[in-house]
């Protein structure tokens, strides 16, 4: 009985690869490393730069206190020493110089009876507050930001003639919306975007070497000499590739998922319950990623045995990969995955719909299943054209 | 002796592209490269392809080994026709060309036992056989070297273990002594004689009169990828040494081209 050589040729493929520390590395291992790296990197530096001066002390002197606003501004903030002092033009100029770092607030005199006795259709100008600060400085902004809150809703008490969303209780809750609600709406518009992207990277670093990389050799001609069925040197192929690929997009995803505390300025408990999806959420994600990864590496394939060389494939790849990337940036665009199952049978853009569902908690089976069914459906179609592909001596042996 | 080996009205033309246009200095987009070729080789015998650089030897070969497809006629090896059962045939035949190439990473212990698996051959025989071959070559001294770090003659004879690694009856080799040393060329030359001891068909191109006179059992002379003379020796040089024979021969084709 003759043997079937599929196995053999995604043996000699993982041979290759895990054989090779450099690709190894440069493949699975320095993708996720980098990720985790740059994005704990960012996330740490915009998490400096949101806490930067949240401990410093600000003087918010205020010339001319109101009575009605005396209570606010004394309980603002707790790093700020509030102090009563007439504000003089030195002062001002010591701020501009950087010499003190403070909030100088002039209210007019009489701030009270001033805005009783206003009356806007008078058209005369309305009283007005100087406050006096540097933007650049965190502390001071922060502050700034405070006594502005406190302005203004001491300027909407007195016009108030309604109130909206009231709560009259510390349970009273008008947005529905969950924690996981709120997430899964974030995490559906980002992470399939990023989950297709790295998946595509890891595929696009190694069909074009396995299949243009072969041609370009000669060593491709050596295969195509032995008994064995093109059929099982395509499949082969695609098996092998789908699996280099898939750890390659999983050390992406690990990186990802480490930093994301860092990125999100979580700890691991907050990020439990930010990223709180079942079991069968992750079957359905990893199912899905399996028959992405095998139609990527499908179609790279074919892409690749078309070009003369690894550089020639690189190139003809980029413009489907900028497709692909486009059918990633589409759940950002839309809200939430389609209904319509005729959907689940475009390539790629189906794989998408689908984890923009599982993360928005709003899994349905039948899409996954008809995503599946499809992908599978298009690798089979895949596998036949790249058997075609090696049967043809003018795609394999062209010059 | 029966024959293992018929071929029958084989042809092949090749479109050009611009560039090879440019290098073939012609206008003409078609290149005829074999043009309804018919002969037959028998067991046990070293047949020789002989011609000079272009003049569709290594085309023949390649068709026989089903890389590439005839647009005309067919071939049978030992019964087999490379148009219909090309699956067949391949395991049927070893073939080597300069085209052919072994990928640099891999170590020649590693090849053996992948091409091994590829042919279908049980382990232990692919044991013993490899043993044998890699002994016989030398091999052995560089068997977990990797591809890369072999020089030509080394990597010649890898690719040549490689290809017989399904120990077949017919071996088809293009030019299998270009650039060897002549240590290394000798080697080859005494092993092919070995396999016709064995009682091994071989077909072998190449432009080499020396090697010719010294190997084949009968010759095919192809001038322009048309079969000018095929026989003997004996037959063919009709008394003349080949080389002045074969000049002859080149004359009459190309008359006032040359």
């Amino acid at each position: 009985m003759r043997h079937n050589n599929t196995w053999t040729i995604v043996r000699k493929e993982f041979a290759r690869f895990f054989g090779d520390r450099q690709m190894f590395f440069t493949t699975v291992i320095m993708p996720g490393l980098l990720i985790y790296i740059v994005y704990s990197l960012m996330g740490t530096g915009i998490g400096n730069m949101v806490n930067e001066g949240r401990d410093e002390v600000v003087t918010l002197s205020v010339e001319n206190m109101p009575q009605s606003l005396a209570t606010a501004i004394f309980q603002m903030d707790s790093a700020t020493a509030v102090v009563q002092q007439t504000i003089f033009q030195n002062d001002i100029e010591a701020l501009s110089d950087k010499e003190i770092n403070a909030v100088l607030v002039r209210f007019p005199e009489g701030f009270d009876s001033l805005i009783g006795a206003y009356c806007p259709a008078d058209s005369l100008p309305a009283p007005n507050v100087e406050i006096y600060y540097n933007s650049t400085n965190n502390a001071a902004s922060r502050v700034y930001n405070a006594l502005q809150g406190v302005l203004t809703t001491y300027e909407d008490q007195r016009s108030n003639l309604f109130d909206v969303n009231r709560a009259d209780s510390p349970e009273a809750r008008f947005d529905q919306a969950t924690v996981d609600d709120v997430m899964g709406d974030i995490w559906s518009k980002i992470l399939p975007m990023i989950i297709i992207m790295m998946l595509f990277s890891g595929t696009m670093a190694i069909a074009p070497s396995a299949i243009a990389g072969e041609k370009e050799r000669g060593t491709i001609a050596t295969l195509l000499v032995t008994p064995m069925h093109r059929n099982e040197l395509a499949l082969g192929k695609i098996i092998s590739l789908s699996g280099i690929a898939l750890l390659s997009g999983i050390s992406s995803f690990v990186g990802i998922a480490l930093s994301l505390p860092k990125m999100i300025h979580a700890d691991a408990g907050s990020l439990d319950m930010a990223f709180n999806y079942t079991t069968p959420d992750y079957i359905a994600l990893l199912l899905v990623i399996l028959a992405s990864v095998l139609i990527m590496a499908a179609s790279i394939s074919l892409i690749s045995a078309l070009a003369k060389d690894v550089k020639n494939a690189g190139t003809m790849v980029v413009p489907f990969m900028l497709v692909v990337m486009l059918a990633g940036m589409l759940p950002m665009l839309q809200n939430g995955a389609s209904d319509n199952l005729a959907v689940y049978l475009i390539p790629f853009y189906n794989a998408i719909e689908v984890m923009t569902a599982v993360f928005a908690h709003a899994l349905d089976w039948t899409a996954v299943l008809v995503t599946l069914g499809a992908n599978i459906a298009y690798t089979a179609i895949a596998v036949w054209g790249l058997t075609r592909m090696f049967n043809s001596e003018k795609i394999m042996f062209s010059r | 002796m029966s024959e293992i080996l018929r071929i029958e009205g084989l042809s092949k033309t090749f479109t050009l592209s611009r560039k090879q246009q440019r290098i073939e200095r012609t206008r003409d987009r078609h290149k005829v490269a074999v043009d309804n070729l018919t002969l037959s080789a028998n067991r046990g015998e070293i047949f020789g392809l002989l011609g000079p650089n272009g003049a569709g030897k290594t085309t023949t070969l390649r068709m026989l080994a089903t890389l590439i497809r005839p647009d005309r006629g067919d071939a049978w090896v030992d019964g087999c026709s490379i148009v219909s059962q090309p699956e067949e045939v391949r395991a049927k035949i070893a073939f080597l060309t300069s085209e052919l190439k072994l990928e640099d990473f891999f170590t020649p212990n590693y090849l053996y036992d992948f091409f091994s698996q590829l042919h279908g051959v049980p382990a232990d025989t692919a044991a013993a056989r490899k043993k044998s071959l890699f002994e016989r070559f030398g091999i052995d001294k560089f068997a977990e070297v990797k591809v890369a770090n072999l020089s030509t003659g080394m990597k010649q004879k890898v690719s040549i273990v490689i290809s017989l690694v399904h120990n077949p009856d017919i071996i088809i080799f293009d030019e299998p002594t270009n650039g060897l040393d002549v240590i290394t060329a000798r080697t080859v030359t005494d092993y092919l004689q070995e396999l016709r001891a064995e009682g091994k068909s071989i077909i072998l191109s190449t432009h080499i009169f020396s090697l010719v006179e010294r190997l084949c059992d009968r010759v095919g002379v192809i001038i322009d990828g048309h079969l000018t003379a095929c026989g003997t020796l004996d037959e063919v040089c009709d008394g003349l040494p080949i080389e002045d024979r074969f000049f002859e021969m080149y004359k009459t084709v190309k008359g006032d081209e040359q």
